[in-house]
This record gives structure tokens, C-alpha cells and sequence, in this order.
């Protein structure tokens, strides 16, 4: 593992929030390192900080104090519009909920990352065709989400995150909304991915899920307590 | 990019396409009141500009109400012509009696005319002659029909070398003039017939003169003028024994009220589009509101402020300038209509018009889709994925 190229190092990252005129310490001087091509799970419970730090690493959201390192690039004092553009290039996101624009097709949901990229028509066509058939849904590229069942929405999304080609794939609790079959074939997705060298941070709060990961990265209370 | 928003914003138009309407209907009917109200005015102005000029913008009339003892012949016209900065100068006394021919009878204006009473009122013969300054010296019974009094007495037969009666007395008819489509004359009867001046002062026992025409030379102001200081020699410097009406003076405050007119109109119809404009924001914040969760995703995956606010900006311009060209086919439909109720008169969409309207909306679509576009922007992505609306 140690002569793999780290994608993601943070160190002593904190955030704090400020709710009712209370101090929340939602991450504390957490620190941790993924490396290229592995497949980590990072665990925890409910209010345990896993969030924000899903957040901080798909740079959705800035640290208060500490350093990231995202694939060599130091995030901390970036702008607004800086992180828009590290987040449309190196992070591909797969959310619990799929978040798909209900009024585009599954192809263009899967375009939409690749415009703001401001790629030519041609080569747009080609990456979402790639996309789709990673995922296995090129059938299905005219429908709207409506009209896909919810292990086929997940596919599109994570064929949307793959679609750019990013430095990680961050999996928000891919299989929370999905019934038990559908939710292992997108673990089946997911492995075949890693096996053809993608990186993948899978957040849940699902031991079984966690397990199926290479490496576990445990969270309580802000602080990574546990690395496996 | 820019093609890409577009396209994103036609999008969101068309697949709520009630909403839309609706939202550019404050735009449509401010459109329409615009480009209506200002072509309406500026056809009737165009038509009643056209009507008094078709009277005569370098003529004079002039009525004298007391003539000290002193008046006016037909050689003192003659004199005052004689002036270099007056062309004609033409009496103008009419009155009215029944002309007859065989069995049919009517009512008609009788004018006494010279040769240059037809010159200043710019009528035009259709068929055989006027009347010459000979018929007038001459005192000869001869007439000259407008069109609608030949109508009116032969229905369409031949009228020239026919006699016709006026108050008692025969006429030979020596001419006919053309059909007069002005709106005046829609307005008014033109069972109008012109007889010898002579004739015409010596049946209405009318020996002098006291209302006639003058056709400037040139400058109407230098022709008035001399036409003033010509009566106010004869009539004892009286100025208020005669009165001069200057055609000019009156297309010129026309035109002043038609211009206000327009700024007035203009001014109401740009207050609906500014009304319409409310409405674009109205919607588009609600809009903003309704989408914050698609904010939320499009900024997760990578857009940046300036892509959003381009997005949300592109579409208020999309719904006013749709509702610009609505609010035009409309109008011209409109305009149309009531040029053909109208019948004479032909109002047009000026491009002047046009150019205002596109400009005025997509200024209202900017400026009004600008606070809803930046409130999506300014989105906070965390935020705005956690929205469930």
C-alpha cells in the first residue's frame, strides 16, 4: 500500500458549527489518508461527524482549521468558485437519494457534469455512451428518472459520478433508499469499479456494507477513532 | 456554454408551460398596450396631418366681420395677389340651395368661384372644364359638379352640357371634379357645386367680399403679414375687423398634441410592462424556491455562481422576450382588425415601435430576473442539497 500515490490527506481537520448559540465540534481534529485505487468505508452513527467530513472531503464544504489535500491540490483557502471546479473534475458523487434532475433523461443527467466542463458535443456523447455502459443501462439512456426503478436511478447516478473520469467516487449511503437485492447489485457495481481501478469512499452507517470495503475508517463524536 | 444555458432555460420554460405563460402574460398584454396605443396615435395623427395639409399648409383664411364702410371687391383680391409673397388669393362665399335636374333633386353648397379657387383648394377636375376667369367677368351660368353632386343629380349618366337649376335659375354643367376621399369630406357633405363668383355674390345679394382664401408664395408667416397690414390699411387699423386663420399654426399644435398623446399612451403601456416585469420576478423567485434542491445538484456537480446565475437570468429574459413577440403577433392581429373596421384609415406597426418593445422587455426581463438569479446563485450547495420542498 505504501508506494501507492495518496488521492486524499486530511490532517487534524476541525469543523465547528454554531447551533443556539452552542459550540458543535462536528469534526475534531480528525485525520486520515485514502490512497489510489482502494476502497474504504467510513463508519459511523448518526450525528457522529461522518457527514461533515463526507462534505469537507467532496468539497462541498471547507475545514476550520487543519489541511486537506485532495490528488496533490491543497483545498483549504479555495474560493467559491474554485471549489466548483475541483468538485466538477475530481469528485464524482453518489447520494442516497440518487439526486437526479427529474426534467433531463438519464443521458442527460449524465451530460450535465460533462457541460459544466464545457467539453465539445461530440466528446460529450462519446463519455455519457462510456458512462452508461459502465453501469450497464445504455437501454435506457432516453427515459426520465421517473420512469427508472430505483436501482436503475442509482445507476445512472453513479454513471453521472463516473462520467468525468474524478479522482474519487464518494457513495453517500448509495444503498439506503433501495430495497436488499438492488442494494447488492450496486455493491456489485461498485467492486467491479474498484476491480478496474477507481477509487471509492463509501460512507455508511451499516456494518455489513462497511465490510465489504478493503479498509474501514471509524467515526465517533468528530474524531476518527479507528482505522482498520 | 452560453448555448447550453440556453438550452437549460428552454427547458424549464417549456416544461412548465402554463406557469410561463402566465408569468409572460403581464408582458404580452404590456407589449400589445405599447405598440397599439403608439400605433393608433401615430396612424390618426398620420391621418389628420395628411387632412390638414391636404387643406393647405401654406394657406390663409380670412373672414372680415366689419368693413368700415370700406369692402372688399374682387379687384381689391386681385391687388392683394398682386403681392410677392402671396401666390392666389380667391373669395371663399358659399351658400346653400336645391339643384335640380329633371327629377331628381338635392341639397348643395353653392361656392362663387375664380379660376384660383380651385388651385388653393387643390381640387382636381375628372371630366370636361373649370371655370375660367372669363365665365366670371362674363357672369356666365355655367357649374362645376363635385363628384358626389354629379352622382347624386345624373346616377352615373354624362353630366357635361346637361343644365342643371339652382334656385331657379339654369346652369350649364361645364365640368366635374374627382372623387374627394379625404376624411373631411367623409366627415361632411360634398354635394358641393361651384358657380362663377359673380353669379354666385349677385344670387346671394352679396355684392362684397367677406371671406376669401390666400395661397402663400413661399413663407406663410411673410404672406400672413402682408395680408395684415393690406386690411388693417383699409379697415382703420382695426385688428379686430378681421380675422386671419393660419393652416400652419394649426398642424403645428397638432402635432403637439399628438406627441403629448403618444408620451402619454407610451407612458401608460411602459407602467403595465413595468407591472409585467413584477410579475417575471415573481415567479422566478418562486421558481428559485421550488428548484433549490436542483440548485443544490447542479452545484454538487460542478456549477459554478456565474453558470446559475447565467441559467436563471437567461430564463426571466426568455419569458419577457417570449412574451414580447407574443405581445407583437397580437398587435399587429389587432391593428389589423381595426384597420379593416376603420376602413380608410391603415394603422401600422412602426419598426421604431417594434425596436422599443424588444428592447423595453428585455430590459425589464434582465433587470427583474436578476434578484431571483442571484439568490439561486448564492446557494449554499450543503444547504440547497438538504432542501426538500
Amino acid at each position: 500500500m505504501a508506494e501507492k500515490k495518496p488521492i486524499i490527506i486530511m490532517n487534524d481537520v476541525s469543523k465547528i458549527y454554531h447551533v443556539g448559540g452552542e459550540e458543535v465540534r462536528a469534526l475534531d481534529h480528525a485525520s486520515l489518508t485514502v490512497y489510489e485505487g482502494e476502497f474504504v468505508a467510513i463508519i459511523g452513527p448518526s450525528g457522529s461527524g461522518k457527514s461533515t467530513l463526507m462534505n469537507i472531503m467532496g468539497c462541498l464544504d471547507t475545514a476550520d482549521s487543519g489541511s486537506y489535500i485532495l490528488d496533490g491540490q491543497e483545498i483549504d483557502d479555495y474560493s467559491e468558485q474554485e471549489l466548483a471546479k475541483v468538485r466538477n473534475r475530481k469528485i464524482g458523487f453518489v447520494f442516497q437519494n440518487f439526486n437526479l434532475l427529474s426534467r433531463l433523461t438519464a443521458e442527460g443527467n449524465v451530460e450535465l457534469p460533462l457541460i459544466y466542463q464545457r467539453l465539445g458535443h461530440g466528446e460529450r456523447k462519446r463519455r455519457v455512451q462510456a458512462a452508461l455502459e459502465r453501469v450497464g443501462l445504455t437501454a435506457r439512456a432516453e427515459h426520465k428518472p421517473t420512469e427508472l426503478s430505483g436501482g436503475q436511478q442509482q445507476r445512472v447516478a453513479v454513471a453521472r459520478a463516473l462520467a468525468t473520469n474524478p479522482s474519487i467516487l464518494l457513495a453517500d449511503e448509495p444503498t439506503g433508499n433501495l430495497d436488499s437485492k438492488t442494494g447488492d447489485d450496486i455493491m456489485a457495481l461498485f467492486h467491479k469499479l474498484h476491480e478496474s481501478g477507481a477509487t471509492i469512499v463509501l460512507i455508511t452507517h451499516n456494518e455489513e456494507l462497511a465490510k465489504q470495503a478493503q479498509r474501514v475508517i471509524r467515526i465517533m463524536d468528530g474524531h476518527v477513532t479507528e482505522v482498520r | 456554454m452560453l448555448i447550453q444555458s440556453i438550452i437549460m432555460a428552454w427547458e424549464s420554460v417549456r416544461s412548465n408551460k402554463l406557469r410561463s405563460f402566465l408569468t409572460m402574460l403581464g408582458i404580452i398584454i404590456g407589449v400589445m398596450a405599447l405598440v397599439v396605443m403608439v400605433s393608433l396615435v401615430n396612424g390618426a395623427t398620420g391621418v389628420v396631418t395628411s387632412e390638414i395639409s391636404n387643406l393647405g399648409n401654406d394657406l390663409l383664411n380670412v373672414s372680415v366681420r366689419d368693413d368700415k364702410g370700406s369692402p372688399l371687391r374682387l379687384q381689391d383680391l386681385n391687388e392683394l395677389a398682386s403681392d410677392e409673397t402671396i401666390r392666389y388669393a380667391a373669395p371663399t362665399g358659399s351658400m346653400y340651395t336645391t339643384a335640380k335636374h329633371g327629377y331628381s333633386d338635392i341639397n348643395a353648397s353653392v361656392t362663387g368661384a375664380t379660376a384660383a379657387y380651385f388651385v388653393i383648394e387643390g381640387m382636381e377636375l375628372e371630366a370636361g372644364r373649370l371655370i375660367k376667369t372669363v365665365d366670371v367677368e362674363n357672369a356666365a351660368y355655367v357649374a362645376v359638379l363635385s363628384h358626389d353632386a354629379a352622382e347624386s343629380l345624373f346616377s352615373g349618366e354624362e353630366a357635361i352640357g346637361k343644365t342643371i337649376t339652382l334656385g331657379g335659375r339654369s346652369f350649364r354643367v361645364i365640368g366635374t371634379l374627382k372623387e374627394d376621399d379625404s376624411l373631411m369630406s367623409a366627415m361632411f357633405s360634398s354635394n358641393s357645386i361651384y358657380i362663377p363668383y359673380t353669379v354666385e355674390s349677385r344670387m346671394a345679394g352679396q355684392p362684397y367680399i367677406s371671406s376669401f382664401a390666400v395661397a402663400a408664395a413661399g413663407d406663410t408667416g411673410a404672406a400672413e403679414q402682408a395680408v395684415a397690414d393690406y386690411l388693417l390699411n383699409r379697415f382703420a387699423q382695426d385688428d379686430d375687423s378681421f380675422q386671419i386663420i393660419n393652416m400652419s399654426s394649426i398642424s403645428s399644435a397638432m402635432d403637439t398634441v399628438t406627441g403629448m398623446l403618444s408620451l402619454l399612451l407610451g407612458g401608460i403601456a411602459a407602467i403595465s410592462l413595468l407591472v409585467g416585469g413584477i410579475g417575471i420576478m415573481n415567479i422566478m423567485l418562486v421558481s428559485v424556491t421550488e428548484r433549490t434542491k436542483e440548485i443544490g445538484i447542479r452545484k454538487a456537480i460542478g456549477a459554478g455562481r456565474g453558470t446559475i446565475l447565467m441559467q436563471f437570468l437567461i430564463e426571466a429574459l426568455m419569458l419577457a422576450l417570449f412574451g414580447c413577440v407574443f405581445g407583437l403577433l397580437l398587435s399587429a392581429l389587432i391593428l389589423m382588425i381595426v384597420s379593416m373596421i376603420a376602413g380608410s384609415i391603415t394603422f401600422t406597426m412602426s419598426p421604431d415601435v417594434v425596436i422599443l418593445a424588444v428592447v423595453f422587455s428585455s430590459a425589464i426581463g434582465l433587470i427583474f430576473g436578476l434578484y431571483p438569479a442571484n439568490q439561486a446563485a448564492k446557494k449554499h450547495p450543503i444547504e440547497a442539497l438538504r432542501y426538500e420542498g
